[in-house]
């Protein structure tokens, strides 16, 4: 076999497992049709995949579902920068002043582990129904990760990095932004990543239980007024939407980190 | 988080107590002495920040009441079974996942995409299929923890040292003893992560869908304190919750010994 035909061999054995998955995916909505369509599925309880679909032009033309998605978007962006600022401020500070860091480090993990969002009705109260109540309830839910992330990135900064600043007699200043920050920089975004996830998560939670902003109040609303189709068709889009930028940052992630 | 465990330990002073327990006692005091400041000054509407004692006060008459113990043991009891549920079909799942490349091939990536994803947006469909009862708030609390569990198991299955299960293979292991006394008890780890992690979602998906629509149940008792404004009760209910939920995932996270490995 030429090496051509190897890969090409390879390439056709590799992409079966995907082809199977997908087609089990396209199967198991075929037969919910059928059975929904014969009767044997309640079409009021489920709705058929075709109506489904359907209704995806409901929610574009009459929902305004991209108006929606960029509401959505720009709460998490904003949690983003927020977190940003205030999540790797607050673990190059606790890594500065390492008392502050032995004081405090287990309490931020605890936090990561207490059902941070539960605490909506109380930024409902203090930040009123509005979109501060939401991106605030995204940026405290996903503060944790990016702290501890921030911490462990710069803690693991290799030794000869450190050393190397210290023979060129780097001030402090210098030591952090030439040695220390870019060589935590993969691991901060590492945490970066798993705070915007956390952040879009809570955000569409919070739109979906306080009534309030883009695509998790239109879930809301579309169920609310028992429009089945529609409701699965939003609940599609926000899964497609999460998992697409979930991709987007993994990419980021890849692109950022160095090769080797 | 690994490197506090590295970290040097500051000299104890002749008085006995280290200057971080000192520092956490000053940040709690600080905390504590801003609060009951903000709680006095008018700044902001009453009872958004209640004093302390208040709160104390409701603590304690939360903490001596038969109702609230009966909401708990309802929301323990939630997700109790969303656990149970999710976290034995996720072990298998994962178990599958992980002991077979093809199927991992096909199907893994459709749940690592769909682990990050919000899953109180489903309670409208867990209504219709369920019921507005309990067992919807269940379901909710299954479909979050599923995730985690499986995508945790079938890593961990990956990474089983493969001389264990020649041992087993070459023991002629049947399948179900290869689960139960190779698998399993290598995998240790990565089951007690994955059911800490599950634990963590199962709990925000049942009491998030207990604040949404329900009549009983610690989201329902907390939603309650907010509608009708009784802020020293929601800020009483929500420290047990935190404390609770904290010290739970402690206790799995030990009973594991997944302290241990971390600090390793």
């Amino acid at each position: 076999m030429t090496a051509a035909a190897v890969a090409k061999h390879s390439t056709a054995r590799d992409s079966t497992p995907a082809l199977v998955g997908f087609g089990s995916l396209v199967a198991f909505f075929l037969v919910m049709e059928l059975l929904i369509q014969t009767g044997l599925v309640n079409r009021f309880i489920v709705p058929p995949p075709s109506e489904i679909i359907g209704s995806f032009q409901r929610l574009i033309l009459e929902e305004d579902i991209f108006h929606r998605f960029l509401v959505t978007l720009g709460e998490c962006l904003t949690a983003g920068v927020m977190l940003t600022v205030f999540g790797v401020t607050g673990g190059v500070l606790m890594h500065r002043y390492k008392l502050l860091q032995q004081a405090c480090e287990t309490w931020v993990a605890a936090m990561a582990s207490a059902p941070l969002v539960l605490m909506y009705p109380l930024f409902l109260v203090i930040f009123g129904r509005n979109v501060w109540t939401i991106i605030m309830m995204g940026f405290i839910a996903a503060l944790p990760p990016v702290i501890l992330k921030t911490i462990e990135g710069i803690s693991s900064t290799r030794k000869v990095l450190i050393n190397v600043g210290r023979s060129f007699n780097l001030t402090p200043a210098q030591q952090f932004w030439k040695i220390l920050f870019p060589a935590s920089l993969p691991t901060i975004f590492v945490g970066l990543r798993l705070g915007l996830i956390f952040a879009l998560i809570n955000i569409v939670g919070t739109e979906f239980l306080i009534n309030f902003g883009g695509l998790g109040q239109l879930i809301n609303d579309l169920a609310e007024r028992y429009d089945l189709a529609g409701t699965y068709a939003a609940i599609c889009f926000v899964i497609l939407v999460s998992v697409l930028f979930f991709m987007t940052l993994e990419k980021a992630e890849r692109w950022l980190i160095p090769v080797g | 988080m690994a490197d506090t465990g590295r970290l040097k330990q500051v000299a104890v002073p002749a008085l006995g107590v280290s200057p971080v327990t000192l520092l956490r006692i000053a940040i709690i005091l600080g905390v504590l002495a801003v609060w009951e400041f903000l709680a006095h000054s008018g700044w902001l509407y009453r009872d958004v920040v209640p004093s302390l004692l208040a709160i104390g006060r409701d603590l304690l008459e939360l903490l001596t009441s038969g109702n609230y113990y009966f909401n708990l043991g309802v929301t323990a009891g939630e997700v109790g079974t969303a656990l149970l549920i999710g976290g034995s079909s996720g072990i298998a799942v994962g178990i599958l996942l992980g002991a077979n490349r093809f199927m991992s091939k096909a199907f893994e990536s459709y749940l690592y995409y769909l682990g990050p994803t919000p899953k109180i947006i489903f309670f409208p469909i867990m209504i219709m299929y369920f019921g507005i009862g309990p067992e919807s708030k269940v379901a909710l609390g299954t479909l979050s923890c599923f995730f985690p569990v499986a995508l945790s198991v079938a890593a961990g299955m990956r990474q089983i040292d493969k001389v264990l299960i020649r041992v087993g293979k070459s023991f002629r292991a049947g399948t179900w003893q290869m689960v139960v006394k190779i698998y399993l008890p290598a995998m240790r780890h990565p089951i007690i992560n994955g059911i800490r992690l599950g634990l963590g979602v199962a709990l925000i998906g049942t009491l998030l869908a207990e604040t949404k629509l329900s009549n009983k149940g610690i989201g329902f008792l907390i939603i309650n304190a907010y509608s009708t404004f009784d802020m020293p009760r929601m800020y009483a209910m929500l420290i047990v919750l935190f404390v609770l939920a904290i010290g739970a995932n402690a206790l799995v996270g030990r009973f594991g010994g997944l302290h241990s490995i971390k600090r390793n």
